[in-house]
């Protein structure tokens, strides 16, 4: 192998310039266990990595106040599985970072990995979809955001352009009555890719649904914002006929391939069993706020 | 290209050598630092026989770049019996026969460690979770789940 160059920047000017200056030559190092896995079959080729862990902001995690946080991109699954806060305040969100692989790749996988590795079967970004997390994205020409769900473009691809580099994602204050959930399926009992991933986040005043977001994975070329179920959802008291008309609503948004572990009419028919079995999940939390 | 020098911590020990900057942590482990406790099954983070631990934490040492040691905390099963006196679970899984080739052993040991140091008292389906990135194509994995199981018990009993 001709070697590569590794770089470790203690800050985020220096990575975001030795990315843009390696023009489309270099990859981001989070956790590394999509990119090292990528670099070993040789899909990936990196000339030079740069590793972001050492840039504080990018493995912080800040308590902003009322439930909301700001998340480091490189924050490991391991690390944000201790915050005893963010456990309270977004369960739906660490159960779908912490079901990213083993203990072993929890150790290191991070939710901007996820993000960027841009799998449409990622499974915290249906969930962080769900949460409305917005990310931080820093590059040649400064700072944007850009809400969690406009980043993936297809499989494989995001809508970053050259020299960007995800820095955080930051999830809103939690109003009294809130509640998140994520559930994937999956042909195994762990270790496996998602056949379908579905968050769901919902706000209920008096057993009626407040606001709901919806965010459905491994159906179609990139993770989904479900307005249509969210719609459904909202006003209702998570009747039959409301759940009926959301999981029809996932169902009709899917765009799914068939492989092996499942075919198209089974994730299509699978989204709407999991609309329904998660929201009941995230009302069940709600309820407790 | 040169090669890079790394300082690290390994089982307590500072130690120091060069690598590439491509080779994994497990390549350094095996090569320069002669420490071939812990195996290369597939190398891409999917069986577990390279688990260590970084700064106390699970990880495979075959999706961690040799560089990225640098400053940190390495645990491997080198360091798991103090001399001649054998872990617990060490000990254990040689009474139980709780293991059959020895590939994935090393692994599972660094992972029941991992596992028992956060949950001294595990079900049998939080052992088989807590083990589920470590395979084993030989055991069936049941000896290895009782002798985890009945590890933890003797622990808790000793700590009393
Ligand atoms: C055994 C195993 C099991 C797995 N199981 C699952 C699973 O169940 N569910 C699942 O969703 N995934 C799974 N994965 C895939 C992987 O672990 C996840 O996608 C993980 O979240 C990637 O995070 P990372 O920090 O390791 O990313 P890295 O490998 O470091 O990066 C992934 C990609 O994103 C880029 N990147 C990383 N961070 C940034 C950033 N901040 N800004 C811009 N670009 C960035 C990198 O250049 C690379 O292209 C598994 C992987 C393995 C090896
Ligand atoms: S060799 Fe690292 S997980 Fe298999
Ligand atoms: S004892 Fe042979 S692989 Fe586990």
């Amino acid at each position: 192998m001709t070697d590569i160059r590794y770089l470790a920047p203690r800050t985020l000017d220096e990575a975001v310039g030795a990315f843009a200056a390696a023009a489309g030559g270099a990859r981001i190092l989070a956790g590394g266990t999509d990119l090292l896995v990528q670099m070993r079959a040789g899909v990936a080729k990196p000339g030079t990595i740069i590793d972001i862990k050492k840039i504080p902001e990018m493995t912080a995690i800040e308590d902003l106040g009322g439930g909301a946080f700001r998340i480091g991109a490189a924050v490991s699954g391991a690390v944000l599985a201790e915050h005893a806060g963010f456990r309270k305040a977004w369960p739906g969100v660490l159960e779908a970072v912490n079901l990213i692989g083993s203990k072993q790749v929890q150790g290191r996988a991070s939710p901007g990995g996820n993000l960027c590795n841009a799998s449409p079967a990622g499974d915290s970004v249906p969930a962080m979809v769900a949460a409305g997390a917005v990310v931080t994205i820093q590059g040649p020409n400064g700072r944007r955001e850009l809400p969690v769900e406009k980043v993936p473009a297809g499989p494989g691809r995001t809508n970053l352009t050259p020299g960007e580099i995800v820095v955080s994602f930051t999830l809103p204050a939690r109003p009294k009555g809130s509640g998140d959930a994520y559930l994937r399926m999956i042909p195994r009992t762990e270790m496996d890719i998602a056949v379908v991933g579905m968050g769901v986040n919902l706000v209920l005043e008096g057993g009626v649904v407040k606001a709901a977001r919806v965010g459905l994975g491994a159906v179609a070329p990139t993770v989904l914002l479900v307005e249509d179920a969210a719609r459904a959802l909202i006003g209702s008291r998570l009747d039959d006929a409301a759940l009926e008309a959301a999981a029809a609503a996932c169902r009709a948004a899917c765009k799914p391939i068939n492989d092996k572990r499942g075919t198209i009419a089974y994730r299509i028919k699978v989204a709407g069993v999991l609309l329904k079995r998660t929201a009941a999940i995230a009302a069940r939390r709600a309820g407790g706020n | 290209m040169a090669k890079i020098h790394v300082s690290t911590t390994v089982n307590g020990e500072p130690v120091e050598f060069l690598c590439d900057a491509s080779s994994s942590m497990l390549d350094a482990l095996r090569g320069p630092l002669g420490l071939t406790g812990t195996k290369e099954g597939c190398g891409t983070g999917d069986c577990g026989a390279c688990s260590i631990t970084v700064d106390g934490r699970l990880m495979c040492s075959c999706l961690m770049l040799a560089v990225e040691a640098e400053g940190h905390e390495i645990a491997t099963i080198e360091g798991m019996a103090q001399g001649d006196k054998l872990h617990p679970l060490q000990q254990k899984f040689l009474e139980m026969a709780a293991l059959q080739c020895g590939i994935c052993t090393p692994g599972v040991l660094i992972s029941a460690r991992s596992l028992l140091e956060k949950n001294p008292d595990p079900t049998e389906e939080e052992v088989r979770f807590g083990l589920a990135g470590n395979l084993c194509r030989c055991t069936g994995y049941d000896k290895i789940v009782r002798a985890v199981l009945e590890t933890a018990a003797e622990m808790r009993e000793a700590a009393r």
